[in-house]
């Protein structure tokens, strides 16, 4: 913990990565373009140099067919850690990962699971074309047996990478690419263990909680600026675990700010805002000053790069919602 | 041709040791026996639909002996049995017939992955698990079953190309059967040989008679061969007929002509096998029989004993999910808002 080095996120996720193959030898990673090429986002610069061909594993353009065999790697004792080059291209391999992966514990009573970590850089706001910027962390949460993650700065990046790694069951770690290199952070040499259970409160308050998750924490934290220069308290609540949800952070906020409005770039429409909704309406009704709104992304097709900004959540959208609330 | 088939079989059976012959029939039998049993169980109301593989006890008994017992399986709905022939009592594959928990043998165990139920999607993880081994430097080979049908999807398409880029030693055993519930399999591909497609990923390609277990035991263990000694994926197109139904949920009057299945029925393989044994003098007919008589002893009584399995409840299976079980997976009516609860904890 001594030496701290000054990374971005994908930085530290290279870093974990590379800690990951040195400490785990029966740990791997596969994708493609991901060896020489070291991931089109250089998530993977440098492993196959240091590791060699058979533990940084360029796969054919087949994602049912390498997620499929990552599973069958887990039977004979490997780990796989799996790169989906962007969000939208892990479709195909939805399958593999709801109708097998998911289920894997559930068939064998409990007993084994499946040590797969599918890392997905995932959302919007990067001009990229069109399905590079889907945000798809609602279809793995909804369908059961996955857990599903989102960093949103470069040390939780690279502590829950380990920590999924490590936990033996499939984990969806999706990894939000518009703050790959958005900043740097001091981080240690060797990453310490991290959870897949707790939210983390990246900022006290009060008055209302801002909850969000990967690149819309910068966005709330800009709202929470300026609702600072009103006057006004607002705590943002970082989720970073979006199944299973960290409730007792979510009963807390309620309980302790009276509102809770909820930011995420995936479309609306049964998103991880309409659960946490229910789940205050469901057991904080008592509590709440005001209902609970949602600035989120749109139900359409991500837009094209001209559009990108229209739909994803600006602190504009979100002050908006806030001051609605306050008003309530 | 069929006397010219058998004619054949008896001259190759000579070739097989008596035991290897016996141990083939006495699989045979055993998956006959569970496969017949099931059916009654069904009608009777005490299983839910299932599967019959009446006719490819063959090439599923060949598939299993053909292997070490190290070597892994990976089965679709259509080889439920075959984790009886690793050991697993028939109790438990009857019980997931049942609908029953119970019926998820243990896969570490036996070395036979969980039953997959759309088509093709055991098949990559055969490819990993094999190509795993070989990264690991165990000597092991995986085969995955699929059907003609399965041949169109397009995990059966990536799994053969992942297996022929990184040589991964694993069996495709295509049991063609020509029936895809009600699909022929001229609507199903326009190949003549379903063996053709292992030539688009330049994997080997090894055609054979599903009704002939010794000649399904060769191809398998010559693809076994193949893999062990690092030279890749092969895929097996074993030729046959669905002898009965898909299922027996399934009529197949509304779509074939059922003269088909009578022409078809003297391949049905048990029977095959236990003629030729007897006319190339392996064996005598009533030590056969009591090889059949025997097979059924484990399953006299299976209909009580799937019955006497004790009902398994709702929150025990969510308790088998994940590692660590979320908050919140009881039933609604279960759960208790935490304002009535007096904010405690709920499950």
């Amino acid at each position: 913990m001594s030496e701290l080095a000054q990374l971005n996120m994908v930085e530290a996720i290279n870093q974990g990565l590379g800690q990951l193959l040195e400490e785990d030898s029966q740990a791997l990673l596969m994708g493609e373009d991901i060896g020489a090429n070291g991931g089109v986002f250089r998530a993977t610069a440098g492993l196959q140099q240091r590791f060699g061909e058979d533990r940084v594993i360029d796969t054919p353009l087949s994602e049912a067919g390498f997620v499929g065999a990552a599973i069958g790697m887990c039977l004979v004792g490997l780990h796989p850690v799996v790169e989906i080059q962007f969000d939208a291209f892990v479709y195909p391999a939805f399958e593999q990962l709801i109708s097998q992966a998911g289920r894997f514990r559930w068939r064998t009573r409990g007993k084994y699971g499946l040590p797969l970590v599918i890392r997905i850089p995932y959302g919007g706001g990067t001009r990229a074309p069109e399905l590079h910027s889907d945000s798809p962390e609602t279809l793995f949460s909804h369908m059961p047996g996955l857990r599903v993650v989102v960093p949103s700065d470069p040390l939780s990046a690279g502590e829950m990478l380990l920590a999924a790694a490590k936990y033996g069951d499939p984990v969806i770690f999706l990894e939000p690419k518009r703050m790959y290199r958005r900043g740097r952070q001091p981080v240690p040499a060797k990453f310490p263990d991290g959870d897949l259970d707790h939210a983390l409160v990246r900022r006290p308050g009060d008055d209302l909680t801002l909850v969000a998750y990967g690149a819309m924490i910068e966005v709330v934290e800009g709202a929470a600026d300026r609702l600072q220069d009103e006057g006004i308290s607002a705590r943002v609540l970082d989720l970073r675990c979006i199944y299973p949800l960290d409730r007792e952070s979510l009963l807390n906020a309620a309980e302790e700010t009276g509102r809770v409005l909820v930011v995420h770039e995936a479309a609306r429409h049964c998103g991880v805002g309409a659960e946490v909704a229910a789940l205050l309406q469901e057991e904080a009704a008592d509590v709440l000053l005001a209902p609970t709104l949602r600035v989120t992304g749109m139900d359409m097709p991500f837009p094209l790069a001209q559009n990108e900004d229209d739909a994803l959540p600006s602190v504009e959208r979100v002050l908006a919602a806030a001051h609605t609330m306050l008003e309530y | 041709m069929l006397g010219l088939a058998e004619t054949e079989m008896v001259a190759a059976l000579r070739k097989w040791p008596r035991e290897v012959a016996l141990d083939l029939f006495q699989a045979m039998a055993r998956l006959r026996t569970f496969d017949e049993r099931a059916v009654i169980l069904q009608r009777q109301g005490r299983i839910g639909t299932y599967p019959t593989f009446y006719g490819e006890e063959a090439v599923q008994a060949a598939s299993v002996k053909a292997l070490q017992s190290r070597d892994w399986l990976f089965p679709t709905y259509r080889q439920t049995a075959v984790v009886t022939l690793r050991g697993c009592p028939a109790l438990v594959p009857l019980l997931m017939w049942r609908g029953h928990p119970g019926g998820w043998h243990d896969v570490m165990d036996y070395r036979v992955a969980p039953v997959c139920v759309p088509v093709a999607t055991n098949l990559p993880h055969a490819v990993g698990a094999a190509w795993g081994a070989k990264l690991r430097h165990e000597d092991l080979v995986a085969l995955g079953y699929g059907g003609d049908g399965s041949t169109s999807a397009g995990d059966f398409h990536e799994a053969c190309n992942l297996a022929a880029v990184v040589q991964a030693p694993v069996i495709f055993l295509i049991t063609n059967n020509q029936w895809a519930i009600s699909t022929p399999l001229s609507k199903q591909t326009r190949v003549r040989r379903v063996a053709d497609k292992g030539a688009a990923y330049g994997i080997p390609a090894i055609r054979v008679d599903a009704f002939d277990v010794f000649a399904c035991y060769q191809a398998v263990g010559e693809a076994a061969a193949r893999g062990r000694a690092g030279e890749g994926p092969t895929l097996i197109e074993a030729i046959g007929y669905r002898l009965g139904p898909h299922g027996t949920a399934d009529e197949p009057s509304l779509y074939r002509d059922l003269e088909l299945d009578r022409l078809w029925d003297p391949m049905e393989p048990l029977r095959r096998t236990q003629a030729g044994l007897v006319r190339a003098g392996v064996a005598e007919e009533a030590e056969l029989d009591q090889i059949r008589a025997d097979a059924g002893a484990e399953l006299r009584d299976i209909g009580d004993a799937i019955e006497a399995e004790p009902p398994v409840t709702v929150e025990e299976i969510a308790g088998t999910v994940h590692r660590e079980t979320p908050w919140g997976l009881l039933p609604d009516g279960l759960r208790e808002p935490s304002w009535r609860a007096g904010g405690g904890d709920q499950g």
